[in-house]
């Protein structure tokens, strides 16, 4: 008897991933606990890990395969050294079993007759997982249609019953369906066409193709949406630092050279600690809408953009309201740390309520920020500079960073995202109340 | 004072009634007006009592093949009477029930003739008395169809009959003409001659049932002929002469005048919109080839008026009417619904043999330019057919060869009006062969044959 192993989903939200690489050759003994090869997420790598014991009889899928479904098959154990591979290894629909395991083996049969029989991942989404993980109902036709006409149907807008993607809904063009009689007054469609695919103009130019990381992809895909679907509106405030850096000086001073006590705030980090202590106040920001209702967060759980070398991640400082400013700078180092490595656990970076994006080390004088869904708000900050301010009516210098609030007005009304902002403010520019 | 309400349905027929119940379950204030009967044609003068009848004639074929089961009776007696009488009684009790469905859900039902009186008033009358004024931002017309006329052929309730005589016959006819092959007409074609009149069907196009696939068509001529029906085709009624008992009827087929002198004729050839005394002149509503235009959600050219069911076009059928119904309210209510389903409508002739279809004929999906995979499966094949003694039949698939689509699925034999809906559902939920082919079929039905037709599809049949 053989075993298949899947190709894991290491989060919720993963659809597919690469197989970076293979630690295990075909024939070596494979004892449960050993990692049989990494992966490499959306957002991470990772270690798969073997469940079962055995000999690994065969490398499906070899290093470096992009776009590997979450479930196929990517290798297979035998119980006995040289044991026989059952029938060709296919691809069963994912189960939401998120660790490698023994799959059931399962013919899928393309129906087209023939005996062909597909590739475990050159042929996968058979059914896909959305962004939050759900399972994307689809019709067997639709989903046979986006496979042949290479559509995402994770981008496709479902008009059937309770949102079941449908044929009309990946084609724009009238169904070519006639109707069995004759003709009628044109019927309007009901819900609005989905998205089409978007088939760029072909590209002339001379140019080299850098292909899309998992990364880069789910970047691509997640701020599309929130870009399209979310109604983002911006506030700035500018903020003047004086204070804070020198509250901030005086800090770093009293900390030990080293050793477990020891600590550099960062400018960063206190605009964390004010944003916890801000959406404490304004709960109403720390939240997310959906169509029955505004969640509002219990905890205030803050995530920290960080550039990583091909695309960014955003770590969470979680409880960033209740947590004191060592604890916030050095929590951030750690996670920024593995962040850069790729060695974050999924938990890391995913959830929040609420994200801080700063490019102040950059120069950056403002910017506006694209909202991280599910979340309502996400604060962009530019870089502290000297500017020229007037006080009492006089010219004066002081150090100023802009900041802007970029809202979801579902759920962030104009008023309340500038309530919170002058609390932000207040916080930052008379800074001994972060340390209460 | 005019009696105000949110949607008010003109007609309580299968397309009316269900509208308004349909209506009142999303909560609006709702009114059906009706000037003769609830329950439509469908109830009282079409669907139902017609099904009644060819139970009857399904019955009478039974017992002249008892022998073939093992049964011999000796003086069976036909009692017509009884027949139109149960047929009579089915009718009126369904109908009756169409009351009680309607006032459980609270829907207001005014019994008289509605016209609309512009800005969204009704003035509904009976026998000429002025009965009320009724008033609604939204009406729906599903005044329903009649049937259509010829010239010079027309109508007159004893030699020439339309199916509102030919469902109450009084003697039963030595012989019958039946103009027209549709589903009305053949229907009828089968009743008779199962009762044992001597019928000629006479159709105007090349084949009879003329919707169908023409595979299909071509079986049901075959099977309708050795039941010794006479059918003419591409053959038109010229003139028809009464004399005392008879008709003199002259047909021209192929160029040559054929006279037959019969009992009686039956007009089937068609309906017209019920489109007159609506009040429809001076409103957007238009109205062609005696059918309201609409579009998808029922909507006419004028706002806040709809129509649905057989005054709104093809296909004629009792399901399309409600289903439209459904569609227009759930607009109504702002439920964006989807647009109504032509595709998915599946035809029915309860004729013996029986023939269902739904979707394209394998002609229409060709000329609409696919490459289709179609299967076939007979009813020889199938153990229970032949169990039942009923191996005539035949099960018809059509596929887009490329994505696997159910295009469309024909079927004659025995219980297919009642198998189509296998094929229906397939088709709603968009399945393809892939799932049809594992889907298991209990053994022994006919509906094994409906898996065999797609597995011939794709070279997989297994009994054939
Ligand atoms: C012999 C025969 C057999 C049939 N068999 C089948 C079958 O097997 N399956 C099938 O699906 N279909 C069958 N049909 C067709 C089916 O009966 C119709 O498609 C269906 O009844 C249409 O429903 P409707 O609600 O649109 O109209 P109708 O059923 O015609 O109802 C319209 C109603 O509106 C009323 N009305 C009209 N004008 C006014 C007015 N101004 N004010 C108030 N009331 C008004 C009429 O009295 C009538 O009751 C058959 C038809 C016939 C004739």
């Amino acid at each position: 008897m053989s075993i298949n192993i899947l190709m894991p989903a290491l989060s919720p939200t993963m659809t597919e991933g690469k197989l970076s690489r293979w630690l295990k050759k075909e024939g070596d003994e494979v004892k449960s606990g050993d990692v049989l090869a990494e992966i490499e997420t959306d957002k991470a790598t990772m270690e798969v890990e073997a469940v079962e014991e055995g000999f690994l009889a065969k490398i499906v899928v070899p290093d470096g395969t992009e776009g590997v479904a979450v479930n196929a098959v990517i290798g297979v154990l035998t119980e006995e050294k040289g044991g026989a591979v059952d029938a060709a290894p296919v691809a069963e629909k994912p189960a939401p079993a998120p660790k490698a395991e023994t799959a059931p083996k399962a013919a899928a049969p393309e129906a087209s007759g023939g005996g062909e029989i597909p590739t475990p991942f050159k042929e996968p989404t058979s059914a896909k997982t959305e962004e939050h993980g759900e399972r994307i109902f689809a019709s067997p036709l639709a989903r046979r249609i986006a496979k042949q006409s290479g559509i995402d149907l994770a981008t496709v807008k479902g008009s059937g019953p309770n949102g079941r993607i449908v044929k009309a809904d990946l084609d724009e063009a009238p169904a070519h369906e006639a109707p069995k009689e004759e003709p009628k007054a044109e019927a309007p469609k009901a819900a609005a066409p989905a998205t089409p695919k978007a088939a760029g103009p072909a590209i002339a130019a001379p140019h080299k193709k850098i292909p899309n990381s998992s990364m880069r992809k789910v970047i691509a895909k997640r701020l599309l949406e929130s870009k399209q679907t979310v109604p983002h509106f911006y506030l700035t405030v500018n903020v003047e630092l004086d204070a804070l850096l020198e509250l901030r000086a005086k800090l770093n001073a009293t900390s030990p050279k080293d050793g477990p006590g020891a600590f550099k705030l960062s400018v960063n980090d206190l605009i964390i600690k004010a944003c916890g202590v801000a959406l404490r106040r304004h709960p109403n920001v720390n939240a997310s809408w959906t169509d029955e209702a505004i969640i509002q967060y219990d905890d205030v759980d803050i995530s920290i953009a960080v550039a990583i070398p091909d695309g960014l991640i955003t770590p969470i400082v979680r409880k960033a309201d209740a947590l004191g400013l060592a604890a916030i700078s050095n929590t951030m180092k750690d996670l920024g740390a593995r962040a850069k490595a790729g060695k974050l656990k999924p938990d890391e970076y995913q959830g929040g309520g609420f994200s801080i994006s700063n490019l102040g080390m950059f120069g950056i004088a403002e910017f506006s920020a694209i909202i991280n869904p599910p979340q309502a708000a996400i604060l962009a900050v530019g870089a502290g500079e000297k500017r020229a301010v007037v006080k009492n009516d006089q010219l004066a210098i002081a150090t100023v960073m802009s900041a802007t609030l970029s809202c979801d007005h579902r759920v962030v009304d104009g008023a309340l995202g500038a309530q919170f902002l002058a609390t932000l403010k207040g916080l930052l520019e008379d800074p001994l109340g972060l340390m209460l | 004072m005019a009696d105000n309400f949110d949607l008010i349905v003109v007609g309580g027929g299968p397309g009316g009634y269900v509208a308004a119940i349909r209506a009142a379950q999303l909560k609006l204030k709702v009114a059906v007006v009706e000037g003769k009967h609830l329950g439509g044609i469908c109830l009282n003068w079409g669907c139902i009592p017609t099904k009644a009848l060819l139970r009857s004639a399904e019955i009478k074929h039974l017992l002249d093949h008892l022998p073939d089961y093992g049964f011999s009776a000796d003086n069976v007696q036909v009692d017509l009477k009884k027949i139109v009488a149960r047929s009579r009684g089915v009718a009126n009790k369904l109908a009756g029930g169409i009351g009680h469905l309607l006032k459980k859900n609270k829907v207001t039902v005014y019994d008289g003739y509605a016209k609309l009186a512009g800005g969204g008033k009704l003035d509904v009358t009976k026998d000429g008395k002025a009965v009320a004024q009724l008033q609604a931002p939204h009406i729906i017309l599903a005044t329903g169809a009649r049937p259509r006329q010829i010239p010079g052929l027309e109508v007159d309730g004893t030699q020439i009959i339309s199916y509102f005589e030919a469902m109450v016959p009084e003697v039963l006819p030595k012989s019958l003409l039946i103009m027209g092959s549709g589903a009305i007409g053949i229907e009828f074609a089968s009743f008779y001659n199962d009762l044992g009149s001597e019928v000629i069907v006479v159709e105007m196009l090349d084949r009879i049932l003329p919707v169908e696939d023409a595979e299909i068509s071509g079986l049901a001529r075959k099977s309708f002929e050795k039941q010794g029906i006479k059918i003419l085709t591409s053959a038109t009624v010229k003139k028809a002469v009464k004399g005392k008992d008879s008709v003199t009827v002259t047909v021209e087929v192929g160029g040559k005048e054929q006279v037959f002198t019969v009992a009686q004729v039956i007009s089937a050839v068609g309906i017209v919109g019920n489109v007159e005394n609506l009040g429809l002149e001076g409103t957007k509503v238009k109205v062609e080839r005696t059918h309201i235009v609409v579009d998808g959600f029922g909507r006419t050219g004028e706002p806040g008026v709809y129509a649905i069911g057989d005054v709104a076009g093809p296909p004629w059928l009792a399901h399309k009417a409600s289903h439209e119904g459904v569609v227009c309210v759930e607009a109504i209510a702002g439920k964006n619904p989807h647009a109504f389903e032509t595709g998915n409508i599946p035809g029915c002739t309860y004729a013996r043999p029986q023939v269902a279809s739904v979707g394209m004929t394998e002609q229409k999906a060709k000329e609409a330019g696919y490459e289709v995979k179609v299967g076939r499966f007979p009813f020889i094949g199938n153990g229970k057919a032949i169990a039942m003694g009923e191996p005539e039949g035949l099960i018809k698939t059509i596929f887009d060869a490329k994505t696997g689509a159910m295009l469309g699925a024909h079927m004659i034999g025995a219980e297919v009006t009642e198998l189509i809906q296998g094929y229906v559902i397939a088709r709603q939920l968009e399945t393809t062969e892939a799932e049809l082919m594992h889907t298991v079929f209990p053994h022994p039905t006919i509906s094994e044959a409906m898996h065999e037709s797609v597995l011939d599809a794709y070279g997989q049949v297994i009994h054939f």
